[in-house]
C-alpha cells in the first residue's frame, strides 16, 4: 500500500496544511525529546527482552543437547514436569527461606550498626571503613574463604579457633563440627549476612543522618527518653530507607548464585532457583525443562516485582513531593 | 565521667568492637595469603608463622606456569568497556526522563527497574544458544553486551536522580538568552551530572568485576575472567589454601581501592541516587 492512499485516514489530514504543518513540528518535537532515551531503551529491549521470548519458545519444545535429533514441539510436558518436580519446589522455598533469612538480618545488624555510626567518636571513619569491607571483596572470592579458611572442619579457623580455647583448659578434645554439612543453609546464609550488612548499614546510615536534629532535640527538652525518641522520630524517617535497604537486597539476594555454587554446590538442601535452572541447562544440558523452569521463575517474579515496584513507586512519589 | 559520657564511651567501643569482627575475616584472608601452606592449614591456627610470599608467586602461575594475567586483563576490559558503554547509553537516557522530560517517563524508568528483578538465569539459555549461532562464545566482547545491560537499569536511575536536581529555572533562563544546547550541557548540566558519572561508573565497575554466572557459562580459555580463575585454584589433591588466599586477596584489590577511595560516591550508588 502507498503512503499516498492511506493519508486521508491520518488525523492530521482535516487540520489542514497550516494544522498538519505544526503536528508534524510537534511530533518531530517529540522525537527530539525521545531521541536520547532510545538507544539505552532498544539496548534493553533486545539484549534483555527478546532472550525471554526464546526461551517461551523454548520451553514448548523437547530439547537435550545431548540428543539434539529428538528436537521437537511437546505442548505442556515441560511444563508438567516442572510443576510436579519436587526439587524444584524445594529450591523455591530454598530461595524464599535464603532471601528472607539474609535480608531481615543484614538489615537488622546494619539498623544496629547505623545507629552506632551516627554518633561522633574517636576513629569512626575508620569504623566505616572496617565495616564496608566484606562488601567490597569479590564475592566469589568471600564465598571461598568462607568455605575454606573459615567453615572447614579440619583446618578452617573456626575450628582452630575451638581446639585453641579448649586446649587453654587442657583439653585436646574440642568440638570439631563440619559446618557445612551439618547446617549448609546457615552456612551461606551467614557468608551472605557478612556481605550484605554493610549495604545495609551504609544506606541507613545516610537516611540517619539525613535527619532533622531539631525535632531530636525537642524531643530531648521535653524529657523523651532514647528508646522513645528511636521508636517515633528515628524509625518512621528511616521507613522509606528501610524499605529501599530491604527491596534492593532482595533483588540481588534473590539472584544469588556465587555463595551456593561456591559453598555447597547446591547440596544439602541449598540449591536455590538460580542454582537448580543452572543446574538442568549447563549440567542436565535439558534445555526445553530449563527454559520451563525460567518461565515459571519469570512470571513470579512478575509478581513479587508488582508489589515491589509499587513500594518504589510510593518512594518516588514522595521523592517528587518533597 | 559523667554517666552519659560513660555509656557514650562504651557504645564507641562496641562500634569498635563490630568494626573489627567484620574485618576479620578479610585480615585472616589476607595473613593465611602469607603463610607457606603447611602454616595455614594448622589445627589450631598458627597466626604467628613466618611470612612468606611463597602463595602470591603460585598465583602469578609460579608452580604451574598459568599466568593470572590473561584473566585479568579480560575483567578489565569487560569492566571498563561496559562502565563506559553503560554511561554513553544512560546518560542521555536519562536526561530524557529528567530535564526534558519525555511523556510517560515514570513508565520508561519502571521498565528498565523491571528489568533488573526478573531473573537472569532465565535468560542465560536463549544467550548461550544466540551466542553459539553467532560464534561469540568464550568472546569478550559478549561480556560486555551482558554486563551492559546488567548495569543499564542501575545506572539511569542514578543518572536520573543526578540531574533530576538540575535547577530548571536556569535552564529556562539558559534557553531565553539563546544559550546552545552543548553551551547549556556544558555549564550548567555537567557540573551537577559529574559526581553522579562518578559514583554510577564505580557501581558499574565493580558489579562487572564481580560477575561470576555469565562468565562462567558463556567464556571458556580464551575470555575467562578473574572470577572465574579464581575457582580453578581449588584443588582436590594438597594444600591450596594459601595461594586460594592469595589470589582472593589479589582479584579483591581493584574493587576494596575503587571502593575505599570513594566510600560516599558508594552510597549514593547502591541506592540507585536516591540517598545522596
Amino acid at each position: 500500500m502507498s503512503t499516498n492512499a492511506t493519508y486521508p485516514l491520518t488525523p492530521t489530514a482535516p487540520l489542514g496544511r497550516a494544522g498538519a504543518a505544526r503536528q508534524a513540528g510537534s511530533r518531530a518535537k517529540a522525537w527530539a525529546r525521545r531521541a536520547p532515551l532510545l538507544p539505552a531503551l532498544v539496548f534493553m529491549v533486545i539484549v534483555t527482552q527478546l532472550p525471554f521470548v526464546a526461551t517461551l519458545v523454548i520451553s514448548f519444545m523437547q530439547w537435550n543437547a545431548l540428543a539434539p535429533q529428538n528436537r521437537r514441539f511437546t505442548g505442556l510436558t515441560n511444563y508438567q514436569t516442572v510443576i510436579s518436580d519436587p526439587m524444584l519446589r524445594s529450591s523455591v522455598l530454598t530461595t524464599i527461606a535464603l532471601t528472607a533469612t539474609v535480608v531481615v538480618v543484614s538489615l537488622v545488624l546494619g539498623l544496629g550498626l547505623a545507629l552506632l555510626l551516627d554518633r561522633r567518636f574517636r576513629g569512626r571513619g575508620i569504623v566505616r571503613t572496617l565495616l564496608i569491607t566484606p562488601f567490597l571483596i569479590v564475592p566469589v572470592a568471600s564465598a571461598l574463604l568462607w568455605k575454606h579458611a573459615l567453615y572447614n572442619a579440619s583446618y578452617g579457623v573456626i575450628n582452630g579457633v575451638l581446639s585453641w580455647l579448649w586446649s587453654l583448659f587442657g583439653s585436646h578434645h574440642a568440638p570439631q563440627p563440619d559446618w557445612i554439612s551439618h547446617t549448609p543453609l546457615m552456612a551461606v546464609e551467614i557468608s551472605l549476612v557478612w556481605q550484605w550488612t554493610p549495604f545495609m548499614m551504609l544506606i541507613l546510615l545516610a537516611g540517619l543522618q539525613s535527619r532533622q536534629l531539631d525535632a531530636v532535640e525537642a524531643a530531648t527538652v521535653d524529657g523523651a527518653g532514647s528508646w522513645q525518641i528511636f521508636r517515633y522520630l528515628t524509625l518512621p524517617h528511616l521507613r522509606r530507607y528501610l524499605e529501599l535497604a530491604a527491596l534492593l537486597g532482595s533483588v540481588y539476594v534473590v539472584q544469588n548464585f556465587d555463595a551456593v555454587f561456591t559453598i555447597t554446590s547446591g547440596g544439602l538442601g541449598t540449591a536455590n532457583l538460580p542454582y537448580s535452572i543452572y543446574q538442568t541447562f549447563y549440567q542436565a544440558h535439558d534445555y526445553g525443562q530449563a527454559s520451563a523452569e525460567g518461565v515459571v521463575v519469570v512470571i513470579g517474579s512478575i509478581i513479587v516485582a508488582t508489589f515491589a515496584l509499587r513500594t518504589v513507586s510510593s518512594l518516588l512519589s514522595q521523592e517528587a513531593s518533597r | 565521667m559523667s554517666s552519659t559520657a560513660r555509656r557514650g564511651a562504651v557504645w564507641s567501643l562496641v562500634a569498635w568492637i563490630a568494626g573489627v569482627l567484620f574485618v576479620l575475616p578479610v585480615l585472616w584472608m589476607v595473613l593465611t595469603s602469607l603463610h607457606s601452606e603447611q602454616d595455614a592449614a594448622t589445627n589450631p591456627p598458627s597466626p604467628g608463622a613466618a611470612l612468606t610470599l611463597q602463595g602470591y608467586r603460585e598465583f602469578f602461575g609460579a608452580g604451574t606456569g598459568v599466568s593470572p594475567w590473561p584473566p585479568l586483563l579480560n575483567s578489565l576490559t569487560a569492566s571498563v568497556m561496559s562502565t563506559l558503554l553503560v554511561l554513553v547509553l544512560a546518560v542521555p537516557a536519562a536526561y530524557a526522563l529528567s530535564i526534558k522530560p519525555v511523556r510517560k517517563w515514570s513508565d520508561v524508568l519502571f521498565f528498565f527497574l523491571s528489568t533488573k528483578m526478573l531473573p537472569v538465569v532465565a535468560g542465560l539459555l536463549p544467550v548461550y544458544l544466540i551466542a553459539e549461532h553467532l560464534a561469540m562464545l568464550d568472546n569478550i566482547w559478549l561480556l560486555v553486551i551482558l554486563y551492559t545491560s546488567m548495569n543499564l537499569p542501575i545506572a539511569v536511575w542514578m543518572m536520573r536522580s543526578f540531574l533530576a536536581e538540575v535547577p530548571v529555572e536556569i535552564l529556562e533562563a539558559a534557553a531565553i538568552d539563546g544559550a546552545r544546547l552543548p553551551t547549556t550541557l556544558v555549564r550548567i548540566v555537567a557540573p551537577v551530572a559529574m559526581p553522579g558519572i562518578a559514583a554510577t561508573a564505580l557501581i558499574s565497575f565493580i558489579f562487572s568485576w564481580n560477575e561470576l554466572l555469565f562468565a562462567r557459562v558463556l567464556t571458556g580459555v580464551v575470555a575467562g575472567t578473574a572470577p572465574v580463575f579464581l575457582t580453578s585454584f581449588v584443588t582436590s589433591q594438597g594444600l591450596f589454601l594459601a595461594k586460594v588466599c592469595a589470589a582472593a586477596t589479589c582479584i579483591s584489590l581493584p574493587v576494596l581501592i575503587a571502593g575505599f577511595a570513594a566510600q560516599d560516591k558508594l552510597v549514593q550508588g547502591l541506592s540507585l541516587g536516591a540517598v545522596k
